[in-house]
């Protein structure tokens, strides 16, 4: 599966997107971002607790309760700011 | 029904005349055009002008969310004819970044679903402005009078 990072998120993790292979209990958006967190010290301060960011699943907005089997693409980014 | 998401500036002109071309249906076109501000913030002591800023987006994710927006305003009102123009990339004060035209037989849906297109598409589309300041670059925070603005369309269904 693809995850893909926006704006200051992708600054702080330090990559635009990774192809990773989360283990089975890992079912859900929520699931993903407590995985990632373990990934590298960007990951963990992109990803807290607590910091302001939203979700896409295969391209649609998704929260946090959705689940990721199947999925290509996660997308994770801070609010929108556009317009 | 269209959506288009380019680096390159729009004929605003040209835009609504090929938009309304042909379709006599029409007696009323609402238009917004978003432009890039002279703004400035204060930083501590100090008070930055923002000359210029980057949009940053999804592609795809982009195209899907304002193409989702649009078919909303079609079910809400009864329109005729709907386009919506994103840019993207690096924007100076007074470019433009979005036009947003709806063509109705009346008036007051093409206000309102213009209306509505802007509001939403500023809190459900995926873009992020990066702002230059001459002390650096700083990522724009979410506006809470967008969502609000975005919310009362949400409760108040037409």
């Amino acid at each position: 599966m693809k995850v893909r990072y926006f704006a200051w998120m992708k600054r702080t993790v330090g990559i635009a997107d990774e192809e990773v292979a989360p283990p089975a209990d890992v079912k859900t958006v929520g699931d993903l971002v407590v995985w990632l967190r373990g990934r590298s010290t960007g990951h963990a301060e992109a990803l807290a607790e607590g910091a302001a960011f939203g979700a896409a699943v295969d391209q649609r907005t998704a929260t946090f309760d959705v689940p990721i089997g199947g999925a290509r693409e996660v997308a994770f980014f801070p609010p929108f700011t556009g317009g | 029904m269209a959506v288009r998401i380019q680096e390159a500036d729009f004929d605003t002109g040209a835009e609504l005349d090929r938009l309304t071309q042909g379709n006599k249906r029409i007696g009323g076109l609402a238009v917004f055009v978003g432009l890039v501000r002279e703004m400035h913030v204060r930083e501590g002591l100090h008070r930055d002008r923002i000359d210029a800023l980057t949009l940053e987006h999804y592609p795809g994710m982009t195209e899907k969310a304002l193409e989702d927006i649009e078919a909303e305003a079609n079910r809400r009102w009864p329109l005729e004819a709907t386009l919506i123009v994103h840019r993207y990339g690096r924007l100076e004060a007074g470019d433009r970044i979005v036009l947003v035209a709806v063509g109705s037989p009346h008036r007051e849906a093409a206000f309102e679903a213009c209306e509505f297109l802007v509001d939403w598409l500023k809190t459900k589309a995926p873009f992020w402005k990066l702002e230059e300041t001459p002390a650096g670059e700083k990522w724009v925070g979410a506006h809470e009078g967008d969502d609000a603005a975005a919310a009362r369309w949400e409760k108040n269904r037409q």
